[in-house]
């Protein structure tokens, strides 16, 4: 009785602490899990009676979240990430070696409930890993000496306040700057620029400033803001989408690290143009270190006048952001499947049009924008839309954030003028011996050396900013079949091609990787993969065959040497079909049934 | 009004009216578009994609598509016919669809479609899932085996019952359907064979218990006509070899 009161009194403190709204779900549960470790059907039924709304609604928000646990977890709970940057600094050995060392198996929680140790999809921290979380906290930079340490703290049930700081360090590593990260901003220039000069004003600088959706999509952001503010609504909203999950990418955490300011400020100059007084941040799980300090820095714009009630002291100039965590789901940085997270459910991406522009967060017209975009037209409000379209191209203005990993010497965030060469941009990064680039991440494009002088930009080579290297030592195809099982992984499952399609591709690669394949597992994939290209739901499911496809393509040798010589292959292992047969009935002899084969033809006349 | 608004549909005049989809507008007007979890009593939902069609050269879902004046649509394309055959054998690898041993063979939307965009084999792997059958309820089996996610049964539990009774959960290709009590069994719902979620399901996954093969194979609804020339075995009356009540 006394344990069933205690739960319901710590889900009631953490409801009311949210104020009780349905949209706030997912924080809720983030916070509940939190101080409980996970998710036990009668929590999720006591946050159901909190929240006044149905328990299988909870179920499925808490289900659909990586980061959310409905079986019991360790206390200290290990993630590592499990990018193809990752692998290559070795993640694998160093997981293994952790799970020997606390006698754990991959995957699974210690029988004293103390440790979890699994893998998870990229965290964003491709330029300094092996990377891993520990109970939603960013690790860095892991090696043995780490997990010998790691090790010693786990087992002496040393809490995650007293570990090494030197553990948690993230660094921005910007190694090249431009007019984003390179000039001074000075807070609240930007919204003292459109007090001054009005919204039409700043509008007019937007449009000339050219600026594209800097997710990745490329959308005109000028035309998003008009849309949004000319759209009916009784409120508006501004939405910064920092869910940075497409692996490889980890530009928008500097930004968030190094540039918050910048962001908040664009963030607040859009409410001001569109006419909204709330803004969400959506901040990817993976970030949650980030926290504190962005929680604090709002806090030190509301006490200088520059977020909250009467902006720089004009009283019509209202607008306050908030801070969404993410909890483990790549799908929610497609915008609306963001937009159903913000308000609490699990994200599957809408029906569109309509648009969020029109259509948003709570039905009401709302402009999403990728953190970078908005901190570009902070600056742009102050510089200048000519400022800004004096660089790059004639279809894509202004600069774009790289974030470079992989193999090359000096991995990190590089800042250049769209139209930049791939050849440029593998020099500065000391990329000396490059065999491809996987270029916008897995749903981007994979492109070989033949390439190389193609330029980045909206016109020939589009991207959000991830910029993975794979160098000749490297097999294409372990980043072709890491790919495939992130896909299947982060599928949402609301499409049949994406939630079906993915699994079959995956276990194609997967097949031919092995060296089981021929060449008609290849046409297969192909098939399989125009297939995804035009019928899945949303972007997520129609770039999940690119790397599949974009290899066939670039790096046909790679799946070439992988194959059987023969013409079919089954897809059905005979071996492991009999292995559960085998263990049940105590044999140990994997060939028998091909004796008895041998036997029975030898018995034929 | 707007009565003689109209887009081309593989070279026909479709009319519509203003907010009609794309299948809507076919539908009416006598064109049939292959569709599984698109019910005309329900809001488009979009998901199996099975209704895909080409918009002005662009691929796009019938049931979610509006109709507008400068469309050209193509529907019955050989390329289009590939695209909903690999969806169909999608689903029927992952599930378990055993046609032969099935009660609704015959009388089963699913099989119909796949017959009509000629899928003769699954093609793909079979995933072979678990799913238990939950017999709890008096009245109704419900075989997760045969469920293809299409939340028809979610959506009429909940908009038109008013019970809420189906959900899915899990993602990716864990998502699977679910029953709204703790136990996760249909006996403890007040689900009754009279509930709209009784009649929409497209294939075998909501079966009404004692009573079998009363229409003898052979004399079911797609077993003489296609489901182009029959209609929707959820549309359809009971006495018309349908699952709507009449």
């Amino acid at each position: 009785m006394a344990k069933s009161d205690a739960l319901t009194q710590t889900v009631c403190e953490i409801v009311q602490g949210h104020g009780g709204m349905p949209t706030r779900l997912l924080q809720i549960l983030r916070d509940v899990q939190d101080r409980l470790t996970w998710l036990s059907p009668e929590t999720l039924d006591r946050v159901a009676e909190g929240l006044h709304i149905s328990p299988v609604k909870v179920r499925g928000v808490a289900e659909f979240y990586s980061f959310l646990y409905t079986a019991p977890r360790g206390s200290y709970d290990i993630l590592f990430s499990d990018n193809i940057t990752d692998r290559m600094l070795g993640n694998r050995e160093l997981l293994h070696a952790l799970c020997d060392r606390l006698g754990v198996r991959m995957g699974e929680t210690r029988a004293d409930g103390r440790v979890t140790v699994g893998v998870t999809s990229c965290t964003g921290m491709c330029d300094q890993g092996p990377a891993a979380l520990v109970n939603g906290y960013a690790l860095t930079r892991l090696d043995k000496l780490r997990l010998d340490r790691i090790v010693e703290l786990v087992n002496g049930q040393i809490p995650l306040t007293q570990w090494p700081s030197e553990f948690f360090e993230v660094i921005s590593n910007i190694r090249r700057a431009d007019i984003l990260l390179g000039r001074h901003f000075a807070d609240g220039t930007a919204l003292r620029a459109v007090l001054k000069r009005g919204s039409e004003a700043i509008l007019e600088e937007m449009v000339k400033s050219g600026l594209r959706g800097q997710g990745g999509a490329g959308f005109k952001s000028a035309a998003k803001w008009i849309s949004c503010r000319n759209a009916p609504g009784e409120e508006k909203y501004v939405v910064c989408n920092a869910d940075e999950g497409e692996p490889g990418t980890f530009k928008d955490r500097v930004l968030m690290q190094d540039f918050a300011d910048l962001v908040f400020e664009g963030m607040t100059l859009c409410g001001r143009v569109i006419g909204a007084r709330q803004g969400f941040v959506y901040l990817r799980g993976e970030y949650r270190y980030l926290l504190e300090s962005l929680e604090a820095t709002l806090q030190r714009r509301r006490e200088v006048g520059l977020l909250g009630e009467a902006i720089l002291g004009d009283p019509t100039f209202d607008f306050d952001i908030d801070i969404h965590l993410g909890a483990g789901a790549y799908v929610c940085g497609e915008e609306s499947a963001l937009i159903e997270s913000l308000e609490g459910k699990h994200g599957v991406p809408r029906i569109r049009p309509p648009f969020p522009t029109t259509h948003g967060y709570l039905n009401q017209p709302t402009v999403v924008n990728n953190v970078e975009t908005f901190a570009a037209a902070a600056k742009i409000a102050v510089e200048g839309g000519a400022w800004f379209a004096s660089r790059g191209t004639a279809e894509s203005k202004g600069t774009k954030l790289l974030s470079l990993s992989g193999d090359c010497e000096r991995p990190g965030i590089y800042e250049y003028p769209f139209g930049v060469t791939v050849r440029r941009v593998l020099e500065d990064c000391g990329a000396r011996d490059a065999q491809g680039i996987q270029m916008a991440g897995p749903a981007g494009h994979m492109i070989s050396a033949r390439q190389f002088d193609r330029r980045i930009c909206f016109e020939d080579l589009a991207t959000g900013g991830s910029f993975m290297v794979f160098s000749h030592r490297r097999d294409i195809l372990d980043g072709v079949r890491n790919f495939a099982h992130f896909f299947v992984h982060e599928s949402c499952g609301f499409c049949t091609p994406c939630r079906v399609g993915a699994p079959l591709l995956r276990d194609l690669v997967t097949k031919v990787h092995t060296g089981h394949g021929t060449r008609y597992d290849l046409e297969e994939m192909r098939k399989l993969g125009r297939i995804m290209q035009v019928a899945c739901h949303c972007g997520l499911g129609q770039t999940a065959p690119n790397p599949v496809l974009d290899s066939l393509e670039q790096f046909p040798e790679a799946w070439e040497r992988r194959l059987r010589s023969t013409t079919f292959e089954p897809a059905f292992d005979l071996d492991a079909a009999l292995e559960q047969a085998r263990q049940l009935t105590g044999r140990s002899d994997p060939d028998a049934y091909l004796r008895e084969e041998e036997l029975m033809m030898g018995a034929m006349p | 009004m707007s009565e003689d608004r109209s887009f081309t549909l593989d070279g026909r005049p479709i009319p519509f009216q203003d907010g009609q989809t794309i299948m809507v507008a076919a539908l009416a007007a006598g064109v049939y578009i292959p569709h599984l979890c698109f019910n005309p009593e329900f809001a488009p939902h979009g998901s199996c994609r099975v209704c895909l069609v080409k918009v002005n050269g662009r691929v796009q879902a019938a049931c979610t598509t509006p109709a507008a004046v400068d469309q050209t649509v193509q529907n019955e394309t050989g390329e289009l016919r590939e695209i909903r055959r690999g969806i169909l054998q999608m689903l029927f690898v992952e599930g378990n669809h055993v046609c032969p041993a099935c009660e609704k063979s015959g009388a089963c939307q699913l099989q119909a479609v796949a017959y009509y965009v000629g899928m003769l084999a699954p093609h793909y792997t079979h995933f072979y899932p678990r799913r238990p059958v939950d017999a709890s309820h008096p009245e109704a089996v419900l075989d997760f085996n045969r469920c293809i996610l299409c939340e028809l049964c979610v959506r009429a539990s909940r908009d038109v019952d008013g019970k809420n009774i189906f959900a899915v959960q899990g993602r990716g290709i864990q998502a699977h359907l679910v029953v709204n009590t703790p136990s996760g069994k249909l006996g403890a719902t007040d689900f009754s064979l009279a509930d709209k979620a009784a009649q929409v399901c497209p294939t075998g996954a909501i079966l009404t218990k004692h009573r079998g093969y009363e229409i003898p194979i052979g004399q079911r609804l797609y077993d003489r006509k296609p489901i182009s020339v029959v209609g929707d075995v959820a549309t359809l009356a009971e006495s018309k070899g349908g699952r709507r009540h009449d």
